[in-house]
């Protein structure tokens, strides 16, 4: 199928939702994307049809339940190319995988003055579980700074990562949209000895990932930004990385084996997977995957380009110096993603009166409480598209914003 | 554009444009309370001082610095309005009524409550109908509660 965006929006049911007679245009896809005819029905059908334990019992049933659940973790697998479908750990969301890489990597490999590298422009989901490992360990935090133009400020790098022994880094930032160079910066990593950890849930969905020409050792993401449910999460890693990981949780399925004394782990990725996991979610997962693959990447990217190229120059044409966009203006280096401040409108103003006109964008920090500080902001309006997003859905955002003024009257 | 009239009332983008009472004040003597809304990262300051003791104590002055949306500093806003010349007790009272008007559970309605009259503050009422911004508005009441515990 040829990407066309007539064909694209037809796939998605609640784009046909009309809200006082207006149509929906959702712009906060960096939050959680709609899901596509095809995953709805997929779980749906699955629910009807097949649901059944998986790993655990014997009938024809629970094997058909099993088969399609694994078959979610070989859709991943292709999806970022990764060299075995054993290496995609299932989580919850990419926030669990980040704290499993804090956890089961970082408790026993970290101790006091051990450094860990994060940037400036990270979620809180690849901040937090670090700053936890601070408070209990003793380790270091370091930063890399930012450009004025919001892209990571690698003057320092060497210096930053001299010693350290994680470096966890964003794909692509969901405030700023800023793709920095992943390749070259697990290649820097890996010159300091430390381990590449990619928080990649905002570059997945959007992007052509190949995890193997990153040379990455850990790549969290999720399964709810790229047109699958929410509820399942993603964890990548290299094998030898994550079979020398401990384990996360414990309970079923994680075990090799139990006796009063102890117990022994099962093979990656089981390791990882204790309890009953998301099972109808990955079939949703995978029905995404093959969505997605059906398009093409690439061709999304493409879009996506073209869609933001057309908003930054839209929105610079009509309002000028009463817009500020963050981040970076070249969409080589940037995704679909655009936070702004306008006119001295707090985005909580901007985002009810969009709202007026079903225009739904997310008005906040962003989950980027330290981004907004380098900032120097409290919030921003964030507007962020995805596959299913086309110019009219940038000029009806435009439009919104106008009507702002005749509110407020700046 | 009826439920953004009903919203933005005149009044409102009135104490918006031009607060009243923002500054800070010496602290001690006043007490000084922070107050923020994790949905969106407002942070308010606020400054309180009374004059006496107990509920029969009067608030002498109050004073609001920070950033928020319309909503939350004109609430804020009026709300200072409100308060200043009032005893503790009333001003609890008026935070008592202002909770339950933006239809929040658990404030413990005290008799009379429903007689106290908010004012300007009743334009607000129409925030009831967009549930997301109750927070930014009871932002400086909250603020305000945790200093009145404190003063």
């Amino acid at each position: 199928m040829a990407f066309d965006l007539d064909t694209v929006r037809k796939e998605f049911p609640i784009l046909a939702r009309e809200i006082d007679d207006k149509p929906l245009v959702y712009l906060d896809s960096g939050n959680t994307s709609q899901k596509p005819r095809q995953v709805i029905q997929a779980m749906s059908d699955f629910l009807e049809n097949s649901y059944a334990p998986i790993n655990r019992s014997s009938y024809r049933l629970a094997g058909e339940a099993t088969e399609a659940y694994e078959g979610a973790r070989r859709a991943v697998a292709r999806l970022i190319n990764a060299p075995s479908a054993d290496e995609v750990v299932f989580t919850k969301n990419a926030t669990e995988s980040t704290n499993l890489i804090a956890r089961s990597w970082g408790v026993p490999n970290l101790g006091e003055g051990d450094v860990v590298v994060l940037t400036h422009m990270e979620h809180h989901a690849n901040i937090v579980p670090w700053q936890m490992l601070r408070d209990e360990l003793g380790v270091e935090i370091r930063w890399v700074p930012l450009t004025a133009d919001g892209q990571l400020d690698l003057t320092d790098i060497g210096r930053l990562l001299d010693g350290a022994k994680v470096f966890s880094f964003t794909a692509m930032s969901n405030v700023l949209g800023t793709l920095p160079p992943v390749a070259q910066l697990c290649a820097a990593a890996h010159d300091a000895g430390a381990l590449a950890v990619v928080d990649a849930c905002q570059y997945v969905p959007h992007n052509v990932t190949d995890v193997q020409a990153w040379d990455a050792d850990l790549v969290a993401f999720s399964s709810h930004k790229m047109c699958g449910p929410s509820g399942i999460g993603m964890l990548w890693g290299r094998m030898d990385v994550l079979d020398a990981m401990s384990p996360f949780l414990g309970g079923g399925n994680m075990i090799d084996t139990v006796t009063l004394d102890g117990y022994t782990t099962a093979p990656v990725p089981a390791k990882f997977e204790a309890g009953t996991p998301p099972i109808v979610e990955a079939v949703g997962l995978r029905a995404a995957v093959e969505f997605l693959e059906d398009l093409g990447m690439a061709e999304i990217r493409q879009h996506e380009i073209d869609l933001t190229r057309y908003a930054l120059d839209t929105l610079d044409e009509r309002f000028g110096d009463d817009i500020t966009i963050y981040g970076p203006t070249d969409t080589a280096v940037r995704g679909g993603v655009l936070s702004f401040a306008f006119r001295d409108l707090h985005p909580h103003d901007i985002s009810q009166i969009l709202d007026e006109r079903n225009v739904c964008v997310r008005a906040g920090h962003h989950c980027a409480k330290p981004l907004m500080q380098v900032l120097g902001v409290q919030s921003t309006t964030r507007a962020s598209f995805y596959l299913y997003n086309g110019t009219d859905d940038v000029d009806t955002l435009a439009d919104a914003l106008d009507s702002a003024t005749d509110i407020f009257g700046f | 554009m009826s439920g953004l009239d009903d919203l933005y009332r005149e009044i409102i983008l009135d104490h918006y444009r031009t607060p009243r009472n923002r500054g800070e004040l010496e602290s001690p003597p006043a007490v000084e309370s922070r107050g923020h809304n994790p949905l969106c990262g407002d942070e308010i300051t606020l400054f309180l001082l009374v004059d006496g003791e107990g509920d029969e104590a009067v608030v002498t002055d109050v004073k609001i610095s920070g950033q928020g949306c319309s909503i939350s500093q004109s609430s804020a806003s009026m709300m200072t309005q409100a308060v200043i010349g009032k005893t503790v007790g009333e001003a609890r009272a008026m935070i008592r009524r202002f909770r339950s008007m933006m239809g929040i559970e658990g404030t413990d309605p005290q008799p009379g409550d429903d007689d106290i009259d908010l004012g300007d503050l009743e334009a607000l009422q129409g925030v009831v109908k967009f549930p997301v911004r109750i927070k930014c508005a009871v932002l400086g009441w909250s603020t305000l509660a945790d200093a009145l515990d404190r003063a």
